[in-house]
């Protein structure tokens, strides 16, 4: 019998923007490069949803209006969720994924409350924060690369940031950080999507999620990743100055 | 006084657009944004002097094939018209396509324009004139970086709407999003749409579909069934906002090599490829009509049109036709994948894709087509070129689709010509557009 895990995307109806679809095709097709299998469940704002069926839970970005209708199903699955985080369940918030974690969002038309379960905020600000963007994180030697787009400046207060600029702006653009990691949550601004030229991130979620549910991550074995690698390079190259 | 300026702002444009046709750039822009800056009310001036009425094309897909197809059926009525056909849609474009058409005294001698108008340029180009007519095609997403969500895109356009109020819109109706616009602007509106299922449903369409929730009361919207992605006939079960009644309604669609429909009782036939031409040909038809034009010469003016814009222009080049299209956002790629389909034979792929401040700076969109539906289009080859070709190539790559990787189109088109299989399509998105045609146009000529 083949290793599997369950990918649980949230409300992929309303939280849809920018290319979250890639981020799912990755962790799917890396998982079949390797033998194991993968089972997509999406999610309606009708749905129940039943965490300990799930393995890792994806949230994409959304419009700020349709982010509020979200906002008001949040309550109903905030406890199973946290429970599920605490569980060391793996999650990949992105963009408005990423502000919903946190505790809430203040944007210029009223107050998103969030899932509180990573203690950090988001406040809107003038000027959004626009463009390709590149960070060093401690998990791995290759930058992640990717593009950014929110209003919303967010503060990690005293969690670990998923990683540091080395071009664009971050999480609020002064801090020079971006993203937050928090057990085996990630959170961050970067799409592009994120995994797909960051294929090295989708390996890590891969296997903490195999390591949770089966004790190892022995599959997870280097893959050739031709095209990733030089697809991250070519971003490196063109946005990072010579040293 | 104001004559004088008028005149020489004409003559600068004139002058500009000249230099620029000779050197071979593309000077549109240049020219209107010297004729402002010369007589600042140059716009208002000339467009008062169209005699009839004024027509905008505004929406995210097709405004330069509906406006292009528009200003053709009015001139086989006999009708002088003032277009912008290069698809220069934001104000200095606008002002250039009236200041080229006009007289070397200033004047202007036009029954009609046809302008089509950027949706967030629309409140910079209204308080120069107030249009008699909006044509709306579509509202998808595109260009998220540069225009924001589309809810942004609605806003302005209701705004624009709200400043010339007694303008008509005539509005795809089989779109939620631009029907919820028309009806809540409180213009006068007139609506077009395909009334009857064309294709099956497909279950497994995985295509992103806008405005599934209610623009009005917030519930999410039922189909009886889609054309393609938000289009089709929907309702709202909440509100009962549902697709109005259609006064021009395509009937007994035909969508293969060529396209057929009925309207008004009339049947309308053209020699193009690709379903949402349907949609782009019954927005010029619907406006047209609605200015009050008998249309009788319809037909033969789709027949005579030949736009060379690169939305699908045809090259013969030795023996291998190369089509050249444009493909800007998930919405009017996936149609282009979907009319490439439409030809069974087989055929050398080069998709470009660049990541210029006109394209939009971010390539995540990529990953809202459906690329997976290359494999079922007979490509012998595909390549893929532009700056952000690296995207591309491992966008295919995660739908176990091979690839050829050249930067360099002109280097990628020279490959196929002498390696391929004597039937090149070309997909480009915006800024690769008119670079990739004239190097298509400069090796047509070689060979000729």
């Amino acid at each position: 019998m083949s290793k599997k895990l369950v990918i649980g995307h949230l409300y992929p109806d309303l939280l849809n923007l920018y290319g979250d679809r890639g981020n799912i095709q990755c962790m799917v097709k890396r998982l079949e490069w390797r033998g194991m299998e993968a089972e997509v469940k999406e999610f309606r704002l009708e749905d129940t949803i039943d965490f300990s069926g799930l393995d890792i839970v994806l949230m994409g970005g959304g419009s700020d209006r349709e982010q509020m209708i979200v906002c008001s199903k949040l309550k109903e699955i905030q406890k199973d969720f946290k429970e599920y985080v605490e569980d060391n369940g793996v999650v990949l918030a992105v963009c408005g994924g990423y502000q919903l974690l946190g505790n809430y969002y203040q944007t210029s038309d009223g107050i998103i409350t969030g899932l509180e379960l990573v203690d950090l905020y988001t406040e809107q600000k003038p000027g959004r924060l626009i463009g390709n963007i590149i960070i060093k994180s401690d998990l791995f030697d290759m930058p992640i690369v990717g593009f950014e787009n929110h209003g919303g400046r967010t503060v990690i207060g005293s969690n670990q940031p998923l990683g540091k600029v080395l071009f664009g702006s971050g999480n609020d653009g002064e801090s020079g950080y971006e993203g937050v990691r928090y057990k085996n949550v990630i959170g961050t601004y970067i799409h592009g999507p994120l995994l797909p030229k960051n294929p090295m991130l989708c390996d890590w979620l891969l296997a903490r999620a195999l390591e949770r549910k089966y004790g190892d991550s022995a599959e997870m074995t280097p893959l050739e990743d031709r095209e990733e690698k030089e697809a991250n390079a070519y971003i490196c190259g063109r946005f990072l100055k010579k040293e | 006084m104001s004559r004088v300026r008028r005149m020489l702002a004409v003559w600068a444009a004139k002058l500009i657009g000249a230099a620029c046709r000779m050197s071979g750039k593309q000077g549109v822009t240049l020219a209107g944004k010297v004729a402002l800056k010369i007589c600042p009310d140059i716009l208002d001036k000339l467009a008062a002097q169209v005699r009839g009425g004024i027509f905008v094309v505004c929406g995210t897909n097709g405004k330069t094939t509906t406006n292009n197809l528009l200003c053709s059926a009015l001139e086989y009525e006999g009708k002088k018209v003032v277009c912008n056909h290069t698809g220069s849609n934001m104000l200095n474009g606008v002002v250039s396509a009236f200041v080229l058409a006009a007289d070397l005294k200033g004047d202007l001698d036009a029954d009609y324009a046809c302008i089509e108008v950027d949706e967030a340029s629309t409140v910079r180009v209204f308080p120069h004139f107030k249009p008699d007519f909006m044509i709306l095609t579509n509202l998808f997403r595109d260009q998220l970086d540069r225009y924001g969500e589309i809810d942004i895109t609605m806003k302005l356009l209701k705004k624009a709407m709200g400043m010339a109020g007694d303008m008509t819109v005539v509005v795809n109706a089989d779109d939620s999003l631009s029907t919820f616009l028309a009806m809540d602007s409180g213009n006068p509106y007139v609506t077009y749409g395909i009334g009857q299922q064309v294709f099956e449903e497909d279950k497994d369409s995985r295509e992103i579909r806008e405005g599934q929730f209610c623009k009005r009361c917030g519930e999410k919207m039922k189909y009886r069934f889609y054309h393609y992605s938000q289009l089709g006939d929907y309702y709202c079960p909440g509100c009962g906002f549902r697709r109005p009644a259609l006064d021009f309604d395509a009937r007994d669609v035909k969508a293969g090599g060529t396209l057929s429909f009925k309207v008004e009782g009339r049947r309308i036939q053209a020699n193009y490829r690709g379903f949402y031409n349907i949609y782009n040909i019954l927005a010029a038809y619907a406006g047209a009509r609605t200015a009050g034009l008998a249309l009788k010469n319809f037909n033969k003016a789709l027949k005579d049109y030949n736009p060379q814009n690169g939305r699908n222009e045809v090259f013969h080049i030795g023996k291998t036709a190369v089509t050249l299209n444009l493909a800007k956002n998930p919405a009017g790629f996936n149609q282009n994948i979907s009319a490439v389909m439409e030809d069974p034979t087989p055929k050398d792929l080069i998709v470009l894709i660049n990541d210029n401040d006109q394209d939009g700076t971010d390539v995540s969109w990529l990953w809202d087509v459906d690329f997976d539906r290359f494999k079922d289009i007979h490509a012998a080859s595909i390549t893929v070129s532009g700056i952000r070709c690296q995207d591309m190539r491992l966008r295919l790559k995660y739908v176990d689709i091979p690839s050829e990787l050249e930067p360099d189109v002109e280097k990628a088109i020279r490959r196929k010509l002498s390696d391929g299989v004597g039937n090149l399509y070309v997909l480009v998105n915006y800024t690769g557009l008119y670079s990739t045609h004239n190097i298509l146009k400069r090796i047509e000529g070689e060979s000729a």
